[in-house]
């Protein structure tokens, strides 16, 4: 009875708890904001499979698994290590240079509003980005990295890189209150990823093969592929980045559309008038410069600004390409070129076409204030320095325990087989079927002798 | 006059070829093939489904020659198809019956000449 009694009173004050806790929200929770975050979070966390399309078809067909495992990966390491501690790292309290632990093992992130949507899901939101910043350095490293040594160094890159500079810019940290314009991640993501992407390229060295046999992208429609759902998930990376539905989350939306597609037609006009050809690669690359360079302007400039912009941010990319190509820098999806002076270009460009008039607050150097500029400036460096500083010294180390480097074997035959044992493109032809017995190496397969005589009737494999 | 046939690895192909062009050897035809040799099998898992790839991706090169460029075509495949792994592959030289190029119906040693090389 007293039980009984003891389990009501239970009962009762945990649903007068949760009614409490229910209009509370209700107060400060936009269904609508909500609404549009999660399908924001759905949006950019397919970036991260639209990556590995866009950088498995840039490789030759013996890695294409592993260029796109190295992204698929990340959905795995990078989503568990986000809430185990980087999330609490990236946005806890802290200090002006990081977060804390308050938050590790998601300590106190429910369903209370944060903003104008409930703190879990703008954990969520902010956790695929962490993803896929992760996976973009890949690019940098295809065809030659260890895959246990790249999933180590990206899990300690998240914690030890992204963290620290996503608290600088976003987390309450020195940055963000210098008053530095980063809508959607141009220094957090581009710019960190890349520097990120240089110094890997520059520790691990160059392919056995680069710039002796042409290494040409295997499957260009894969790489147009992933660069279409690039671009569609990164309305969700731009739009929702706004954190609401409202009128700046539809400017970072038009013209997360608009410049990308300026980015296309300039980049297709220079390829015409150099070559006489409009490229396909080019075309896909042109799309993701143009998405870079956007992505910290995107809810601060007004939609023909960012035509303007996406023109623009094309040509450093496109001449840094053809560039480092020609260089011992063997970036070898040009990480660099397309994040690094895609997201320097636009970073620099946010802080001369941000309008106090479209955005509410802030405005550039054509609308007056020339020191956005320098503060869009210090910005980049300070992540640039950051990131490849930290990114040095977090290879070195994995590199003295396990090992950068696949062995000149595993370069020569592709890391698909050697480090996945799979193949991209396999007919079975010529693979013989194991039974457990023979697996484990116990019970020796041997075919029953025959006899070459003449009565031995035609040869049939034995029946398996 | 020798027919000319070696199998070698296909991430050497390029580096075979770059040789063999080098020695003035222009006529050939590549196939790729499957096949079995020293190597030890790689195994590969597909879900539950464990195999054994028995058969390995190579190149084959069909390379018809006349007698004075036998060697220079031999060493060109054998310098650049060498990593010291097993697994690199064989170069076979056949005996020639007769040799007709098609276009003009020239034969034999005329027949396998690159135009190239007769107007220098």
């Amino acid at each position: 009875m007293q039980r009984r009694v003891l389990f009501v009173l239970g009962a009762l004050s945990v649903l007068s708890v949760s009614d409490a806790w229910a209009q509370d929200a209700e107060a400060a929770i936009s269904a609508a904001d909500t609404a549009w975050l999660l399908a924001s979070t759905a949006l950019v966390l397919l970036m991260t499979p639209a990556l590995a399309f866009f950088y498995g078809g840039l490789v030759r067909a013996k890695n294409a698994l592993n260029t796109m495992m190295m992204s698929f990966v990340a959905l795995g390491v990078s989503g568990v290590l986000w809430v185990v501690a980087g999330y609490s790292l990236a946005f806890g309290e802290g200090g002006a240079f990081i977060g804390d632990f308050s938050m590790a093992f998601l300590n106190g992130v429910g369903l209370e509003p944060n903003g104008s949507i409930p703190h879990l899901l703008f954990m969520g939101f902010q956790g695929t980005f962490y993803i896929i910043t992760a996976a973009l350095i890949s690019g940098a490293v295809v065809e030659r990295m260890r895959f246990g040594a790249y999933v180590f160094f990206i899990a300690l890159w998240g914690l030890l890189v992204y963290a620290p500079i996503c608290h600088w810019v976003w987390g309450g940290g020195w940055i963000g209150d210098l008053g530095a314009l980063d809508f959607a991640g141009g220094a957090v993501v581009h710019i960190n990823a890349a520097a990120g992407a240089v110094v890997a390229a520059l520790v691990l060295g160059t392919r056995r093969d680069y710039g002796r046999l042409a290494l040409l992208p295997h499957h260009v429609p894969f790489v147009l592929l992933g660069a279409g759902l690039l671009w569609f998930g990164w309305f969700g990376f731009n739009g929702g980045s706004a954190l609401a539905a409202d009128g700046i989350a539809t400017l970072a939306f038009i013209n997360t559309m608009l410049a990308p597609a300026a980015t296309l037609v300039v980049w297709n006009v220079i390829d015409y008038m150099r070559t006489g050809k409009a490229t396909a690669v080019g075309a896909a690359t042109a799309i993701v410069v143009g998405l870079v360079a956007i992505t910290p302007a995107a809810g601060f400039v007004s939609p023909m600004s960012a035509v303007g912009l996406g023109a623009i941010a094309a040509l450093p990319s496109y001449f840094v390409i053809q560039w480092r190509a020609r260089t011992k820098l063997d970036d070898s999806l040009d990480v660099f070129a397309a994040h690094g002076i895609g997201g320097i270009t636009g970073a620099l460009l946010t802080g001369v076409f941000a309008d106090a008039v479209w955005n509410g607050g802030s405005n550039g150097l054509l609308f007056g204030n020339a020191g956005q500029l320098g503060i869009q400036a210090l910005s980049i460096v300070a992540v640039f320095a950051y990131s490849a500083a930290a990114t040095f010294v977090i290879l070195k180390v994995i590199g003295l325990v396990v090992g950068l480097r696949a062995d000149k074997k595993a370069e020569g035959i592709g890391l698909d087989i050697l480090n996945h044992g799979e193949e991209a493109y396999s007919d079975g032809e010529g693979a013989i079927l194991l039974l457990d017995e023979e697996i484990n190496g116990n019970g020796q397969a041997k075919p029953a002798p025959v006899k070459r005589v003449a009565e031995t009737p035609v040869y049939e494999p034995a029946s398996v | 006059m020798k027919l000319i046939k070696a199998i070698v690895r296909p991430e050497r192909l390029s580096a075979v070829l770059k040789a063999l062009f080098r020695a003035d050897v222009h006529g050939l035809t590549v196939t790729r093939v499957r096949g079995h040799g020293g190597e030890s099998e790689l195994e590969e898992t597909y879900r539950g489904t464990t195999v054994k790839m028995e058969l390995t991706e190579k190149v084959m090169l069909d390379i018809g020659v006349s007698e004075p460029f036998v060697d220079a075509t031999i060493d060109a495949i054998v310098g650049a198809a060498r990593t010291g792994e097993v697994g690199d592959g064989k170069v076979f030289v056949l005996p020639v019956e007769k040799i007709y190029r098609i276009r003009t119906g020239e034969e034999d040693r005329a027949a396998v000449t690159p135009v190239t090389a007769v107007e220098a």
